[in-house]
């Protein structure tokens, strides 16, 4: 199980306990130029002469594309250029980046359409102006002749022809182990149920932008404006362009939020960079918000038919699912990567002999969809904790004793499960799952709670508690570098692959280069998301950074650390093995005054020019790589405590405790801000946040006062507990990730206090649960 | 999001403002800009011309005059939440406000602007009509006045010729011995309201002497409930009055949309008439 920790690496693994600022909640050092108003986002990057594009976009959401007229629109004031189908012939369609399923190709999306019209909001022209306004009023001109097709919204009805030979299932991902048949045949008792969640999505603060310039003194195409992959979008940038890669550089400022959404290749962001090249102009690109309802991806809609079969005790013996993933209008850059994930992903916690899933991955006349905080997680937590509820009331049993019966022991870590997802097994690698549960009911006062809501529904209120158990993964790999170096003022910087959507990345890296360098964390400088700096990198999504650029970031810190020591050591005529290094200065390790050096000292002597030098490659730097062919685990269990207003249906949570183990937390402020912040969207998605279609698809929900995301006002106080009773032993740190876990279990908790509330076990069914559907359920209750 | 082109006109008197919209086609007046401007931009309407009132004298102000609160037509709502008068005599506006969007929209938006914009959730026309307030409207032609209940005449269409304004609304205080309240429920707090209710009570002794009940959300404007006024003028302001009163939003004509189906909006609706008739008697009664 230590397949991620080289050798090297091994003989430093960072001890238990806070460290001098490993573990430890410092301050964010990205925070002074945002809160001083001086942060650089997407539509602060401006470049001489640029144009302004503005996307065309489909009305209908089925139609044959007849014939777009863009002759008015390139005779309007100020426009440039406009663009259709027939401009762009020579751009293939969006790749993927993340599946292995074949076969997908043909249901990759154009840059712009070219005989069809999918969805509401497909791009189908471009037009470049001077000016944002004059491009959005040329845009207007564009006149679309389409002729209506039949709309297909239903993940759950019959296939209908995507193209001539093709249908709207591109595939159905299918993961079986175990005898399922014979546990069914065997068993106690079948529960079934059928459960849905809504479509809904990250909708970030800062919407998408696009900037790219054209240097064409050094031939080199950049992109301004970007978040999460930049390496893998600027290789496919340039394959499709037809350019090296080493003509294109992606450039990261600050992201307004990313959550899954942001920085995946989307046809904007080939269209500016065709446009840059092609009109020799700085093209900007800034989403607007409704827009970006349209055309950004959605994610989560899924309609699970699942059943499980039990023993006398309420032990799962096997399960047996078959969903109905609504992908949108076409596959984009992550393949059928939720719908694996899902898959993957659904058993969760628990001992579970036999599985079987058949994931029905189907496209609609909807915006595509793909990941979103906790993807494939959110959905399959909510079907099975529905499905852990829904055993307990069969078989009578208290269901946090059913979660109990069948939780993963400690002592059976780390736990393989026969199944794969992401390219990787799934070995559980390390967790104490009940050992969590006690802390957070004890935390929580749940026995207590118990008897106070008994009370309070005798004096007739609607109160009610439900708890949702979770497993989140993380760190996925395979790679990632950093390469940190000393300057000759004693200056350190960090240079890393990894991309930040603002989670705290620059802060997370110093911390751990600080305490293994031994210098200030606030003076490292982290430099993330730009190509030109590093050759490789592998962004920031899936809950990656800290597990994979963190480890890199140990073991170069730990390499500049020996190369200081043994120079300083020559310096100061002691053995390296007795220095160390305080506050950029090397000194005596045992704290006995004497001869020290500073680290700026120490790198002038590894100067290009110095005499010692000769020979050898000069610098006080050194890069270090991490590798990982499997995920680390963090797992958690959500508490909700809450009210319904009888009147109205309304929903008020009264408390809620997400306890989390992420191995490590290296910096415990910002994981419980990861934590409240995931929990705040997956408050949106368990009861107010959805994308409604209406029956000839057109989308209802393009702006904030139809897509409802919860408020301060909806944002109830979440007690968190951060626990490190499972370190990873995947990596040096011990570290998992603490991203998703927030998010995770929301819609799971809020339905068993909502059934609990109700009192009728297995009301609730779907997400989000609205308070018309609450009134509904209170009548039948009554 | 950007708007189409429209000509800009910064007038500072009532009198220019008037003479802008007798000879200008397809303007629209700039109040608050709380709902006009995200409709500018995005291009749900496309005014040739735009007026703005913000720097117009002679608009602001809250005055008690005789037995009516005097409030001008660009006062923010945010000055009227906050005004001792308005606390003071018509406290039923002021708790509709704090409904009303959020601080920051209230600092900008104003009590004209919200009134002509005419939405059928919109706190302040349902206030308006559960008070009974007189428009003064202004013309080319002179002033006229007009009841809050001839104002809407279509969806979000106030009765205003295309050279008139509205200039100040006049919401009489009501006599001693009531209470008020205002309820609503929305999914989020700040936002439209599915459905709202405003009640008012004047009570005599151990009678209601007048009631006034305005549903708002319910339909494309503001609904009063005379039927269930008529029923509680007279009677004691006891449960069983209030929830026969409350009842008779079973048999409301409601909207269904997106936000809401019909039944429920009826549903919210009998609760909201009710949980505000508790409200307002018990305030009266203090």
């Amino acid at each position: 199980m230590m397949d991620g920790i080289t050798p090297e690496a091994a003989r430093h693994i960072l001890p238990a306990g806070p460290g001098k600022v490993v573990g430890r909640g410092v301050a964010r050092i990205e925070d002074g130029p945002l809160l001083r108003g001086e942060g650089r986002f997407a539509a602060d990057v401006n470049f001489p002469r640029q144009l302004h594009m503005r996307v065309v976009r489909a009305e209908l959401a089925h139609a044959r594309l007849l014939r777009v007229d863009a002759s008015a629109a390139r005779t309007m004031p100020g426009v440039v250029a406009v663009w259709t189908a027939e401009d762009v012939a020579e751009i293939p369609p969006i790749p993927f980046r993340a599946t292995k399923v074949r076969g997908l190709e043909p249901y990759c999306q154009p840059v712009l359409a070219r005989d069809r019209l999918r969805y509401v909001g497909e791009p189908v022209a471009v037009v470049f102006a001077d000016d944002a306004y004059r491009a959005e009023d040329a845009a207007e001109m564009v006149v679309v002749e389409a002729e209506e097709l039949p709309v297909l919204l239903d993940a759950t009805a019959p296939p209908a022809e995507f193209a001539p030979g093709l249908d709207t299932e591109p595939t159905v991902v299918r993961k079986e182990y175990g005898e399922v048949g014979a546990a069914f045949r065997a068993a106690h008792a079948v529960v079934e149920l059928e459960l849905s969640v809504g479509r809904h999505s990250g909708v970030p603060l800062e919407t998408r932008g696009a900037i790219a310039r054209y240097d064409a003194s050094s031939d080199v195409l950049e992109l301004h404006g970007t978040a999460k992959k930049q390496h893998w979008n600027r290789d496919e940038i340039a394959r499709l362009l037809g350019r090296p890669p080493n003509g294109v550089h992606l450039f990261e400022g600050h992201v307004g939020g990313g959550f899954g959404v942001r920085g995946e290749l989307y046809p904007e962001d080939l269209l500016v960079c065709a446009a840059a090249l092609r009109l020799r102009r700085p093209i900007k690109w800034i989403e607007d918000r409704r827009e970006h309802f349209v055309a950004t991806n959605h994610s989560r809609e899924q309609h699970h038919r699942i059943r499980a079969a039990v023993d006398a005790e309420g032990r799962l013996l096997a399960i047996d699912d078959a969903f109905f993933h609504d992908q949108g209008a076409y596959v984009r850059t992550h393949g059928a990567r939720v719908a694996d994930l899902a898959a993957g992903m659904l058993p969760g916690p628990y001992r579970l002999p036999a599985y079987r899933v058949a994931g029905h991955f189907r496209l609609t006349n909807k915006t595509p969809a793909a990941t979103y905080r906790a993807p494939g997680r959110f959905e399959t937590t909510f079907v099975r904790e529905r499905l852990m509820d829904a055993i307990a009331h069969r078989l009578g049993l208290d269901p946090v004793e059913v979660r109990r019966r069948n939780l993963v022991a400690a002592a059976e870590m780390p736990f393989a499960r026969p199944l794969d997802t992401l390219g990787t097994d799934i070995i559980l690698d390390s967790g104490d799952y009940e050992g969590l549960l006690d802390k957070a009911l004890a935390r929580f006062g749940w026995d207590a709670m118990q008897e106070e809501l008994a009370a309070r529904r005798a004096a007739g209120e609607c109160v009610g508690a439900g708890l949702a158990f979770f497993v989140e993964k993380s760190g996925l790999g395979p790679s990632d570098g950093v390469r940190i170096s000393i300057d000759a003022t004693g200056a350190v910087e960090l240079v890393s692959g990894a991309a930040s959507v603002g989670q705290g990345v620059e802060t997370v890296l110093a911390q751990i280069c600080a305490e293994a360098l031994g210098v200030d964390y606030a003076r490292v400088r982290v430099v993330h998301g730009r190509t030109d700096r590093i050759e490789f990198g592998n962004g920031a999504h899936a809950s990656r950074v800290t597990v994979m650029s963190g480890s890199a970031t140990w073991e170069a810190a730990l390499a500049v650390r020996e190369m200081a020591l043994e120079t300083a050591g020559t310096l100061l005529q002691l053995p390296p093995s007795e220095l160390t290094i305080a506050e950029g200065v090397v000194c005596r390790a045992d704290g006995a005054t004497g001869p020290s050096v500073t680290l700026a000292e120490v790198a002038r002597r590894m100067g290009p020019n110095a005499p010692e030098m000769r020979g050898r490659t000069p610098g006080l730097t050194a890069e270090r790589w991490f590798w990982s062919d499997h995920m680390a685990y963090p797992y958690g269990v959500h508490l909700a405590q809450l009210r319904i207003d009888r009147g109205t249906g309304a929903v008020t949570v009264e408390r809620y405790l997400v306890a989390n183990d992420i191995g490590r937390a290296i910096n415990p402020v910002l994981v419980e801000g990861q934590i409240r912040g995931g929990f705040a969207q997956g408050l949106g998605g368990a009861l107010f946040e959805e994308f409604r279609y209406d029956p000839q698809g057109q989308p209802l929900s393009t702006t904030f006062a139809d897509y409802l995301i919860p408020t301060i006002a909806e944002m109830p106080v979440v007690d968190v507990l951060i626990a490190e009773d499972a370190p990873s032993p995947l990596n040096p740190l011990g570290v998992k990730g603490a991203g998703e876990g927030g998010t995770n279990a929301v819609g799971a908790a809020f339905a068993a206090a909502v059934d609990d509330a109700l009192r009728r076990p297995g009301a609730v069914t779907s997400l989000p649960i609205l308070p018309a559907q609450v009134r509904r359920m209170l009548d039948g209750a009554a | 999001m950007k708007p189409a082109p429209f000509a800009y006109h910064d007038p500072r008197s009532i009198e220019e403002v008037l003479d802008l919209l007798a000879s200008l086609d397809n303007a629209r007046l700039l109040a608050g800009g709380q709902s006009l401007m995200p409709m500018l931009n995005m291009r749900v309407a496309f005014p040739d011309h735009l007026i703005d009132l913000n720097r117009v004298e002679g608009l602001t102000g809250i005055m008690e005059e005789g037995g009516s609160i005097r409030i001008g037509a660009m006062t923010r709502q945010r000055d009227i939440e906050e005004s001792e008068v308005i606390r003071a005599r018509l406290p039923l506006l002021a708790e509709a406000l704090s409904h009303v969007g959020h601080r920051q929209t209230r600092n900008r938006g104003t009590i004209g602007g919200s009134l002509c914009n005419l939405d059928p959730s919109a706190e302040l026309v349902a206030v308006a009509t559960a008070l009974d307030a007189v428009l003064e409207v202004q013309g080319s032609a002179g002033i006229r006045e007009l009841s809050i209940h001839d104002f809407p005449v279509g969806f979000m269409t106030p009765a205003l010729a295309p050279e008139e304004m509205l200039t100040a609304i006049r919401l009489p205080v009501p006599p001693a011995g009531h209470g008020t309240a205002f309820t609503e429920f929305a999914r989020r707090h700040g936002d439209y309201a599915i459905v709202s209710a405003a009640v008012l009570l004047v009570l005599e002794g151990s009678r209601i002497a007048r009631a006034s009940l305005t549903l708002g959300g319910v339909g494309a404007g503001p609904l009063r409930l005379r039927t269930a006024e008529a029923m509680l003028v007279g009677g004691a302001p006891s449960e069983a009055t209030f929830g026969a009163a409350a009842a008779e939003c079973a048999g409301i004509e409601a909207m269904s949309d997106p936000q809401a189906p019909a039944w429920y909006r009826r549903r919210l609706s009998a609760v909201l008439t009710r949980r505000a008739l508790e409200t307002a008697a018990a305030r009266a009664a203090v």
